[in-house]
């Protein structure tokens, strides 16, 4: 069966490095004023000659933004139902081997995370997991889907990879979206953080997006977790996964985050930092190469960061979120997957975006589809 | 054109990426001085207009050259029962499973009908044909026509013989940037500049017949042809410079990255 497996197994990573670093100025300009923009372009706009030019894009990212998505931004929050995991994550907080208390949220739990965040006005939300599928499986998804649809329009896990069939089946249980980020799309350095458990399956993990569109799912959600390999590389990989899924399931919408490494409590060194400047250039970036995708941005950046990104391509944000399975009213105590950096209440993100001419949209989904 | 540049098509590669066609032509002498100006190595021909069994046939004869590839279509039929059998008949008669599906019961405008047409390529594939669709320029078309097997799609610039250009272009850049099959822009080319824009684009080739066959002089407008649909290609393989557009002054947005 066709998979992008095949798309990547043409790209040498080293090249497309070269290459974009090997992009010029000419080609940067080149990019900026193509009517119809295409990989190379992508690679011109993220690589270290666009610096320069990053007023420009982020002009034009604003513009283009505003003419498909108007002045709105749609509000989602997290809810981790399980910190339980049986996979080794070099940079993450619930690795098997990090000695934390283990907790998945029980049907009176989950139902109490959701109260609270209905109060605060969500209606569309996402539902995070480790890997336990013992625990935490497809059987208990699909509870936790069923238990949440009364409460939510609109619902998304981001969550270990699935089967087809087990995805088909959250998908008749009121299941919107899937994200599945592949952490990167470098083999080896995928290898040295993800050395155990079934994650360490880096095909596996790279195909989940397309038994995902055979599924027939709305919605999926990819990326790459900045910090790891080269953002540079992993930016373009992600772009080239993105084009591969929208032309094969053409029926399904994509949305793509950037998720930048944050300290826990495992601690980890980077092996290629990614400054502010760098995401906001990836986030134009991918602005420009589609005026379609949605990007989303979590409360893992700071305030300033937040307040000036809303403007500039970003289509969908969390607030006050809390990444410890029961952290809004269940076990507020509980150790954190990675600190988050925004902290301000959802009133005050609102008041905020309201401020600044962008309308907070709650509700952009109907379950009964 | 380029031995890396080549264009494939199901078990098929092609150094030209202009296809014309057989209708229209004064005479076969005609025709064929233009087909080989054109250096084409795909040529449509009405399944309507051979006689099956007759090997005197001027038509066919006329094309008998090791380059060319006979793409018999299914012109006249006005459903997917009569599109199945006409492609049967033309596997038999010209020995081909390559048809190039042609269903439009509108005798004025000879507009596609998308259902019969998909509805007669789901079933050419599954009985083994290289299907290639004649259709308007809707981009959810192509992608249903993809699923079901459809080597290339074919969507039209314009009415066909119109010679009005690509009126269609918004719709065929769409389709150009979401396909995974080839895309063969057909009907409504009328000049070469047309070919050319049409390559610029993006599309993977033209199908061009009426202009040809109609113009004063088909060997000399097929020659044009072929020397437009190469540098379309080139341009589009190279790039284009950009359009200029009027920057527009405006407050920063990245300030704050620096306070």
């Amino acid at each position: 069966m066709n998979s992008f497996k095949h798309t990547l197994s043409e790209y040498s990573w080293d090249e497309v490095l070269q290459s974009i670093f090997s992009k010029t100025e000419s080609d940067v300009r080149s990019a900026l004023q193509s009517r119809k923009r295409d990989l190379e372009d992508f690679k011109a706009l993220i690589s270290p000659a666009a610096k320069p030019f990053l007023e420009e894009m982020a002009q034009q990212s604003k513009t283009i933004t505003k003419k498909r998505f108007g002045n709105t931004m749609q509000m989602y929050a997290p809810m981790y139902l399980s910190n339980e995991c049986q996979n080794i994550c070099t940079y993450c907080g619930f690795s098997m081997t990090n000695k934390i208390p283990r907790k998945t949220l029980t049907d009176a739990e989950i139902i109490k995370e959701a109260e609270f965040l209905k109060s605060k006005g969500y209606d569309h939300i996402l539902l995070v997991t480790g890997e336990a599928n013992k625990t935490v499986g497809v059987d208990y998804m699909c509870n936790a889907v069923k238990l949440l649809r009364p409460y939510f329009s609109n619902i998304s896990i981001e969550i270990q990879p699935l089967d087809e069939e087990e995805y088909e089946k959250l998908i008749e249980n009121g299941l919107y979206a899937t994200l599945v980020y592949q952490e990167t799309y470098h083999r080896e350095t995928y290898k040295i953080h993800h050395p155990k458990g079934k994650k360490s399956n880096f095909d596996y993990r790279l195909e989940t997006a397309d038994r995902l569109g055979r599924s027939g799912i709305h919605k999926i959600g990819i990326g790459a977790l900045f910090g790891l390999e080269d953002w540079r590389a992993d930016s373009f990989f992600t772009a080239l996964h993105l084009k591969y899924l929208q032309r094969t399931y053409w029926r399904t919408r994509y949305s793509i985050s950037f998720p930048r490494l944050r300290p826990f409590s495992g601690g980890l060194e980077l092996k290629v930092e990614m400054t502010d400047p760098d995401l906001l250039q990836v986030i134009c970036a991918y602005r420009l190469l589609d005026e379609e995708v949605e990007l989303s941005i979590s409360t893992r950046e700071n305030e300033i960061f937040r307040n000036n990104i809303v403007h500039l391509g970003i289509t969908s944000m969390s607030a006050e979120s809390k990444t410890n399975p029961g952290g809004y009213v269940v076990e507020p105590q509980s150790l954190e997957q990675f600190e988050i950096s925004d902290e301000r209440s959802t009133e005050i993100i609102a008041k905020m975006l309201s401020e600044t001419g962008i309308e907070p949209v709650w509700k952009d989904w109907e379950k009964s589809w | 054109m380029s031995k890396t540049d080549q264009l494939k098509i199901a078990d098929k590669t092609f150094s030209s990426r202009l296809f014309t066609g057989t209708g229209k032509f004064s005479s076969s002498e005609v025709m064929q001085q233009a087909v080989l100006a054109s250096e084409s190595e795909l040529v449509t021909v009405a399944l309507k207009r051979v006689e099956p069994g007759n090997d005197d046939d001027q038509m066919i004869a006329a094309l008998k050259d090791p380059y060319i590839n006979l793409l018999p279509n299914t012109s006249g039929v006005r459903n997917a029962k009569e599109a199945v059998f006409a492609a049967q008949m033309a596997r038999e008669a010209l020995e081909t499973n390559w048809v190039k599906v042609e269903i439009h019961p509108d005798p004025k405008y000879l507009l596609p009908d998308p259902i019969e047409t998909l509805k007669a390529c789901e079933e050419l594939v599954k009985l083994g044909f290289v299907v290639m669709p004649y259709i308007h320029a809707d981009p959810v078309l192509c992608k249903r026509l993809e699923e079901v097997g459809a080597q290339c799609v074919m969507p039209l610039g314009a009415p066909i013989g119109s010679n009005k250009g690509l009126k269609t272009q918004d719709f065929l850049e769409i389709i150009i940037e979401q396909s995974n099959v080839p895309v063969i822009i057909d009907a409504g080319i009328g000049s070469p500049s047309h070919a050319a824009h049409a390559m610029e684009i993006g599309a993977d080739a033209v199908l061009v017949n009426t202009a040809i066959a109609v113009s004063p002089n088909p060997v000399e407008i097929a020659k044009a042809f072929k020397l437009a649909v190469e540098a379309g290609r080139i341009a589009y393989t190279a790039k284009l410079a950009p359009q200029k557009e009027q920057a527009e002054a405006s407050s920063p947005l990245t300030q704050f990255l620096y306070e």
